[in-house]
């Protein structure tokens, strides 16, 4: 993560230097910043209305509606954590992440991780902590907020008509991440 | 001729009804918000603008990453490198369906968020936001995680030491993503 401003500008001056457009990546280098700042500009007022919308969602009690909602198809997934009480932050974070709360999704997926470690004490990932991450890594979002907030910052029409693509997106992803977890599961051998 | 002007038609006719339902996304979403919070006897405004808040405080967050961030994609972009990148990549890439031009976000993707931001930017304001280039690159960053950031955070904190196929089976996620934006994009707004 700390290498990849650093390559990105050695590999942008080495190729500027092997092609001749220095001059081109120069005035780029001051337009860049610039272009940041009109972009975060025209980005942060949809930014603080969406998570305000979400926020008055949240204490309207949606969340928690969410939460018991996938209680039951989530206990599908996680056969083994069902029984304990691993169950109740898997739920709050798979809703977090639906709804787009970060900052709520992130302190109950970690005190599930732990609870879904509780039965491997030595530190070798469980199924079900592999699983609940590869979930996690795949975006489960509803709306695309920040996307959108781009796309209205680029002059799109209608900033959320990519909402069914993302869906499908998300949902494929979703199936594959899972699939690819059972398979490898399935081709490194059962692990408690 | 006039089958293929059909067909175009048919398609902008179909974009036009998406982009219309969708459009109403937004109203929706906020008036579902309204009325929920207000039956529950929530304090509507009040926690929209506590909400609005933390919305400030993540853009104030990302914003020197931003800055950074987009002076190297600036600077790649003018050299020429992202084209070179795209170009070796177009062979594979076209053959998937997927837009050469999204390699560079391809990559950083599952390592880094605010780069992805960048790079995802940069391909929307340059290719048009409603150009089938600029609607892939959203989709794919509205669709996928920075991989690694959540393996680290949620590992680590667990004190996973092995974390066997978690992995490869997240980047396969990732992978079966960038394909099916490239393929969603086209078939809904080709």
């Amino acid at each position: 993560m700390v290498w990849i401003w650093t390559i990105m500008v050695i590999s942008a001056c080495v190729f500027g230097t092997l092609s001749g457009n220095m001059e081109a990546v120069s005035a780029a280098a001051l337009e860049g910043a610039q272009s940041a700042a009109t972009l975060m500009i025209s980005m942060t007022g949809a930014l603080c209305l969406w998570s305000g919308v979400i926020k008055i969602m949240e204490k309207a009690g949606l969340l928690r509606g969410l939460v018991r909602m996938l209680r039951r198809p989530l206990a599908l997934l996680f056969p083994e954590a069902s029984s304990g009480r691993a169950m109740e932050p898997i739920a709050a974070n798979i809703s977090a992440n639906l709804m787009g709360l970060g900052n709520a999704a992130t302190p109950a997926g970690i005190k599930a991780a732990k609870l879904l470690m509780k039965t491997s004490p030595d530190g070798i990932a469980t199924d079900e902590l592999c699983l609940f991450v590869v979930m996690n890594t795949a975006s489960l979002q509803l709306l695309p907020t920040t996307a959108a907030a781009v796309r209205a910052a680029a002059g799109a029409a209608a900033p959320f008509d990519i909402v069914p693509a993302v869906w499908i997106t998300s949902a494929a992803s979703l199936f594959c991440g899972i699939c690819a977890a059972r398979l490898l599961r399935r081709i490194t051998g059962r692990k408690r | 001729m006039r089958n293929l002007r059909r067909e175009a038609a048919s398609a902008d006719n179909r974009t036009k009804t998406m982009s219309r339902v969708f459009a109403a996304a937004a109203p929706a979403a906020i008036c579902l918000a309204a009325i929920a919070g207000a039956a529950r006897g929530t304090d509507v405004f009040e926690a929209g603008t506590r909400g609005a808040a933390e919305g400030l405080k993540t853009a104030v967050r990302i914003f020197p990453a931003l800055v950074m961030l987009l002076t190297a994609v600036s600077m790649l972009r003018a050299s020429g490198a992202l084209d070179a990148l795209a170009a070796a990549a177009a062979p594979a890439f076209r053959a998937l369906g997927i837009p050469p031009e999204t390699c560079a976000l391809m990559i950083v993707r599952p390592v880094s968020g605010s780069a992805a931001l960048a790079v995802g930017a940069d391909i929307i304001a340059r290719a048009g936001a409603d150009s089938l280039l600029g609607r892939t690159a959203a989709v794919m960053l509205g669709s996928t995680e920075t991989t690694f950031y959540v393996i680290t955070v949620y590992c680590g904190a667990a004190g996973v030491k092995k974390l066997r196929y978690a992995v490869p089976a997240a980047l396969a996620a990732d992978f079966a993503a960038f394909f099916t934006a490239a393929l969603s994009v086209r078939l809904l707004y080709g």
